[in-house]
């Protein structure tokens, strides 16, 4: 089996070159890359393979000796990923080695069907799991990309707003899952106790649909901030919504519901001892005032 | 053994709960509020759960079932300052402690007590006048 190894290491500029003809009629993405990169990293993953001190065995790609390649590789998949290559086309890179190596051996070995069977094999194995290795890499990339834009979303998505001393609002936009209602639970809790507030308003005009599950997160952590002593008004039921949650038979006898945000914060107002009035006229609009009682 | 201290103000009794709840503690903490509520006829009772960061289902039926004997001894129970953690533990629990009444603090379950104690007392007063008639 060394004698592959050293196979490759001689014959390195014939070998690039099948490859790269191969590659290059293989792929079909010619815009996505240029001859010139594609000419790089064949080259780069080539010398790697022929860096690896003589006698490693091929079958095991995940011992040290691999590393190099198994980095270099890995990497080219992550820039393929970012490229927009499909992961197969990424696998094709690798794949696209395996003729010219059997073409070689085929000329090493002559006539000795017993050896050619047994070094082509090998090689065949070798390949396979470099390619599987660059498609293992190309979708943790991409798993990578997904994760970090769920956690942006989580982040982006429950901001908490003080509308007046001792009331908060928690406006919510997009579908609620269970993961994002434990962070809006968390933190609609968080800043009740860091705004000592006794009310907070829930609006969900901006969730598109409520279904048993989000009725029940909803109440939840309704519940929650209740038994920590705040009291809160759920607001923006949209029409729909509201024959939703009859004809789901969602109980929200228990919470308190308006239509609009302007109402719930109305009635968070009037319940801690304020009143909104009109205080007189100002170039035309009219201009009101909350007093404290 | 620990005991948890109870503290009289007037007719209220204040209870800070400053170090981990186990199960004996909550027993003992309700025996003896019961049976102070009962010695001092309290009309109200407080309990600060603010340095409390474990909770289970014992503890969160504990605290319902003396808010309840309160309620049967004629004493109003506030819970006050429950951590989020706390709150969303015993929501996950599926116990929302509906006979409990909950405030954000000492300051305002304070002032809540004394308010429905004011209203009780006017009440009685009403009763007294009418019965004069």
């Amino acid at each position: 089996m060394e004698n592959v190894l050293d196979g490759i290491r001689a014959n390195q500029d014939a070998l690039l070159k099948e490859w790269l003809q191969n590659l290059k009629s293989g792929i079909r993405r010619r815009d996505l890359i240029n001859d010139s990169d594609l000419n790089s990293q064949a080259t780069e993953v080539l010398s790697a393979i022929s860096a690896v001190s003589p006698g490693t065995s091929l079958e095991r790609i995940d011992s040290a000796q691999w590393q190099p390649v198994r980095e270099l590789l890995a990497g080219i998949s992550s820039s393929r990923a970012i490229q927009g290559f499909t992961p197969s086309e990424t696998a094709t890179f690798v794949l696209a080695l395996k003729a010219p190596i059997f073409g070689l051996i085929r000329k090493q070995r002559g006539n000795d069907a017993e050896r050619l069977f047994a070094d082509i094999s090998a090689v065949n194995d070798f390949v396979d799991k470099l390619a599987l290795h660059t498609t293992d890499s190309y979708i943790h990339g991409r798993d990578q990309v997904i994760a970090r834009q769920q956690e942006e979303m989580l982040e982006l998505s429950t901001p908490v707003v003080m509308l007046w001393d001792g009331i908060v609002a928690l406006p919510l936009i997009g579908t609620l899952d269970s993961a994002r209602t434990q962070v809006v639970m968390e933190s609609l809790l968080q800043a009740i106790v860091q705004t000592n507030s006794r009310f907070a308003i829930i609006d969900i005009t901006g969730v598109p649909t409520v279904d048993t599950l989000v009725a029940q997160h909803l109440i939840k952590t309704i519940t929650a901030a209740r038994l920590m002593g705040a009291e809160c008004i759920l607001s923006g039921i949209r029409p729909q919504i509201a024959q939703t949650i009859v004809h789901l038979g969602i109980n929200l006898e228990d919470v308190v519901t308006k239509a609009r945000m302007a109402d719930a914060f109305k009635l968070a107002l009037e319940r801690s001892g304020r009143i909104v009035i009109r205080s007189g006229k100002s170039n035309g609009a009219a201009v009101s005032a909350i007093r404290e009682q | 053994m620990d005991r948890i201290p109870i503290l009289r103000m007037g007719n209220l009794l204040l209870v800070t709960i400053q170090v981990d709840m186990h199960d004996k503690l909550a027993v003992t903490l309700q025996d003896d509020l019961t049976s102070r509520i009962a010695e001092v006829g309290a009309r109200g009772v407080l309990i600060d759960i603010s340095s409390l960061e474990i909770v289970d289902s014992f503890i969160g039926r504990t605290l319902a079932n003396i808010a309840s004997m309160a309620k049967v001894l004629d004493a109003q129970t506030v819970v006050v300052g429950m951590q989020p953690a706390v709150a969303i533990t015993l929501v996950e629990l599926g116990m929302s402690l509906p006979g409990i009444r909950t405030a954000l603090n000492v300051e305002s379950g304070m002032q809540y007590l004394q308010e429905t104690s004011r209203a009780e007392e006017q009440d009685m007063d009403y009763d007294g006048d009418s019965a004069e008639f």
